[in-house]
Order: C-alpha cells, then sequence, then structure tokens
C-alpha cells in the first residue's frame, strides 16, 4: 500500500518523466496525437527539421530507406534502430520548448558525422 | 632523482660522457637492457583518415602522414614504440577501395624507424564490416601488451557500429583486469571517449560507463584515444583520459558550435590544430608527460 501511495505521488508531481517517452505501445492513441513519418538514408534525415508543440503527443514513424541507421535524442532521451523494412514507432509528449539535434548513432559511412536533424518544440 | 630529468635528458648526459647512476625502478643510462619500471617513451599518432580527399579541409591529404612519419623518424630519440589509436583509413562502403587503403596505409607507416608499431581500429576502418578488413592487415581488434611493466590494454568500442564495447570484451577486459595486481600500471588504448564527452556528436562509448566501472577497480590507470581530432584531457575519479590530435583535419571543441563541422584549412597556418605527440611513462610514479608535436618542424 505504502509502494502504491509514493507511486501516486510521484506520478501526480510528473516525476516518471520517462513516462514522456514511451515506445509504441498497443493502444488507443491520444486525439490530438501528431504523427510524423522521419526517413532515414545516407546520409540525412528527410525532414531534416522536425516542428511540434509543447504538450502535444508525437509519434515518430521512423523508416530507413537504404541501411542500418539509428535515431538519437538525447535531450528527451529517445532512440531507436532503424532498419530497411520495417517502420519504428517512438511515441513521446515534448515537455519543454527549444530546438534540439538529433542525430544518427550507428555508423553509417563516409557522411555519418553529418547526419543530423533538429526537433524544434514551441508553445 | 628530478622528475624533469626524463630518460632522454639521461641519454644525453650519457651520450655526452657523464656518468649517470640511478634507481633501478627508473633509469640505467647508458645501459643497452631495458628493466622493469624505468622510464620509457611511446608516441601516439592519430586519425589519420588515409584515403580523405577534401581540398578545402586538408589539401596536403596524400603528405600529412608521411611527413608525420618523417618527423617520428628525425625524432632525436627512437621512441620505444608507436602507437596509432584509430581511423586510419577514411571509410568507404567499397570493399576493394577500403582494402586498397589499408594497405597503402600498412605501406607508408613501415617506413617509420622504430620496430614496435600498435593500431587499434577506428569507425572509419571497422564499422561498416565489423572490423573484417582490418583484422586481414592489422590483426585482432582488442588485445593486450606489456611494455617495461606498464600493462597495455587496447579496447574496441568501434567494430560494432553502435559504439559498444559488448558483453563479450567487457568481460575479457574483466578477467584480464582480474590477473593484474592492484599496483599495476595501466594503460588503456582506444578510439572513441569511454565517457560521455558529447553525446550529440558522437563522442561517447555506449557502453562506456561499464568500461570505467571495471577500470575504477585500479588505481592507476589512463586512458589515450582518438576520435575528437584534438588535444582533450578529462578526469573520471583518478582516470586521466587524453585525446589526442588527428593527422587529417581538425574539429572545434565539444559543444563549441551548434553543428560539428570539420575546420578549414588555414593558408596562412598550414597543419593548424594537427600533430601527434610523445608520452614519456615515469613508471615508477605512474605519471605520463605529454608533449604535442606539430606535423613536421618545417
Amino acid at each position: 500500500m505504502k509502494n502504491v501511495m509514493i507511486f501516486l505521488i510521484a506520478a501526480s508531481v510528473g516525476y516518471f518523466h520517462e513516462e514522456s517517452v514511451l515506445r509504441s505501445s498497443p493502444g488507443r492513441a491520444p486525439s490530438n496525437e501528431q504523427t510524423i513519418r522521419v526517413s532515414a538514408s545516407t546520409f540525412e534525415f528527410k525532414p531534416s527539421e522536425i516542428r511540434v508543440k509543447k504538450g502535444v503527443p508525437v509519434v515518430l514513424e521512423l523508416i530507413s530507406e537504404d541501411r542500418h541507421h539509428g535515431f538519437k535524442l538525447a535531450e528527451f532521451h529517445l532512440r531507436a534502430d532503424i532498419q530497411p523494412g520495417a517502420a519504428e514507432k517512438i511515441r513521446f509528449i515534448p515537455d519543454k520548448t527549444g530546438t534540439f539535434t538529433f542525430f544518427c548513432d550507428v555508423f553509417c559511412g563516409g557522411g555519418h558525422e553529418d547526419m543530423s536533424g533538429i526537433l524544434k518544440v514551441v508553445e | 632523482m628530478n622528475d624533469l630529468m626524463n630518460r632522454r635528458d639521461l641519454l644525453k648526459l650519457a651520450g655526452m660522457g657523464v656518468a649517470v647512476f640511478v634507481s633501478g625502478t627508473t633509469v640505467r643510462a647508458g645501459g643497452a637492457a631495458q628493466i622493469k619500471n624505468e622510464s620509457f617513451y611511446f608516441v601516439q599518432l592519430s586519425d589519420t583518415h588515409w584515403g580523405f580527399n577534401g581540398p578545402n579541409i586538408n589539401p596536403d591529404s596524400q603528405g600529412t602522414l608521411k611527413k608525420a612519419v618523417a618527423a617520428v623518424n628525425g625524432l632525436d630519440e627512437q621512441p620505444d614504440f608507436v602507437v596509432f589509436t584509430g581511423d586510419l583509413t577514411q571509410t568507404t562502403d567499397d570493399r576493394k577501395i577500403r582494402r586498397d587503403r589499408m594497405a597503402e596505409f600498412r605501406d607508408i607507416v613501415r617506413q617509420l624507424k622504430v620496430e614496435t608499431v600498435r593500431f587499434m581500429p577506428g569507425e572509419h576502418d571497422a564499422s561498416l564490416d565489423r572490423g573484417d578488413a582490418y583484422q586481414e592487415f592489422f590483426g585482432d581488434l582488442h588485445y593486450t601488451f606489456d611494455h617495461n611493466g606498464v600493462h597495455f590494454i587496447v579496447l574496441d568500442n568501434v567494430s560494432d557500429p553502435m559504439a559498444a564495447v559488448g558483453d563479450k570484451q567487457l568481460q575479457w577486459l574483466k578477467t584480464d583486469l582480474q590477473q593484474m595486481k592492484k599496483e599495476t600500471r595501466i594503460v588503456v588504448l582506444t578510439h572513441r571517449p569511454l565517457f560521455d564527452l558529447a553525446p550529440d556528436w558522437d563522442w561517447a562509448t555506449r557502453d562506456g560507463d561499464a568500461v570505467i566501472d571495471a577500470l575504477m577497480q585500479h588505481p592507476n590507470v589512463t586512458v589515450l584515444y582518438g576520435h575528437i581530432h584534438q588535444e582533450h584531457h578529462h578526469m573520471t575519479g583518478h582516470i586521466a583520459h587524453h585525446a589526442a590530435k588527428s593527422l587529417m583535419w581538425a574539429l572545434p571543441e565539444p559543444g563549441s558550435v551548434p553543428k560539428k563541422a570539420q575546420i578549414p584549412w588555414n593558408a596562412s597556418e598550414p597543419y593548424k590544430g594537427l600533430g601527434f605527440r610523445e608520452l614519456e611513462a615515469q613508471v615508477a610514479s605512474g605519471r605520463y608527460d605529454i608533449k604535442e608535436l606539430p606535423v613536421s618542424r618545417g
């Protein structure tokens, strides 16, 4: 019972930051959820700039056009492997405004270091 | 003994006819045989990226490595050994070109006078084929060797394209460390930083924390690495981490610009930001004196 109380208190004050980075899971999506398809190929993300609103749930649908890539958005503790032929979904709620860099964190060739993009979170 | 008087100073004195007698744990100048725990020096070169072509970044991409080899050969005293801390070659998807570059690199560094040259891969050498080509030319991806009482551990954090050491190698490391006495001087040679220097710039090792945790049990550990194309020094607890310059292009300081990018060549200051280093291992004290050197003395 004590543990349950701690959980409820922590949840009510937003302690569980990881709640905002839940991976795709079965269930009904929030009505205001925004899905953004992001393709990865050597050596770029398309789109390379993503704009979202703070507090609005987002699903990033990641696909690879050619080879194994990675997607890392460190500020939101998000990462995924992107393999050709399979879409990878990441669901999260941006809880802060600003401009954040995401990048490929799986070495993919000569232009790997340049393979990045930005996420803009606005009010 | 004066710490400022290192092995090479003593050898110079000996060469001038000055008799030098010091403790057996440091130097026996004038004696040919080296003993355990005497100080010695070695040279670190890094990130040579042989095969890179970018006139705005390095118009002497075909000559810089050769100049560095000549510079090492021209040192007053030859080092005990030379170590290359990864990214020997520029990556390519073409398997044949990859091997051609490795063969060319190997032929150039064969011009070094020093007999012992140690290699390890960078992600440009090994990430696209899990180190297959690298091993054909340069041998194991991870290994150990000992020199004058110092235990060197070469760690591979690149052949996994996800920049991880991996459980198997981590276990190998722990087993190796268990065999070491507490006071053993340990030097880890690797390519990527083992700590989170700039994860947004891919300057980290995914499971680097586990490696550092394993190393932390030993009181005398130093890490030498490359990857970030600049001199950098950092402490994690008592473990010192020293990054070396590149011999192809320089990169900005971590976090100093919004987007990491190669620093363009400056014709008024050619080779600026490039170079290699000497490391004087003071084995008795477990200290390493680092001296950065330019690509060439010209």
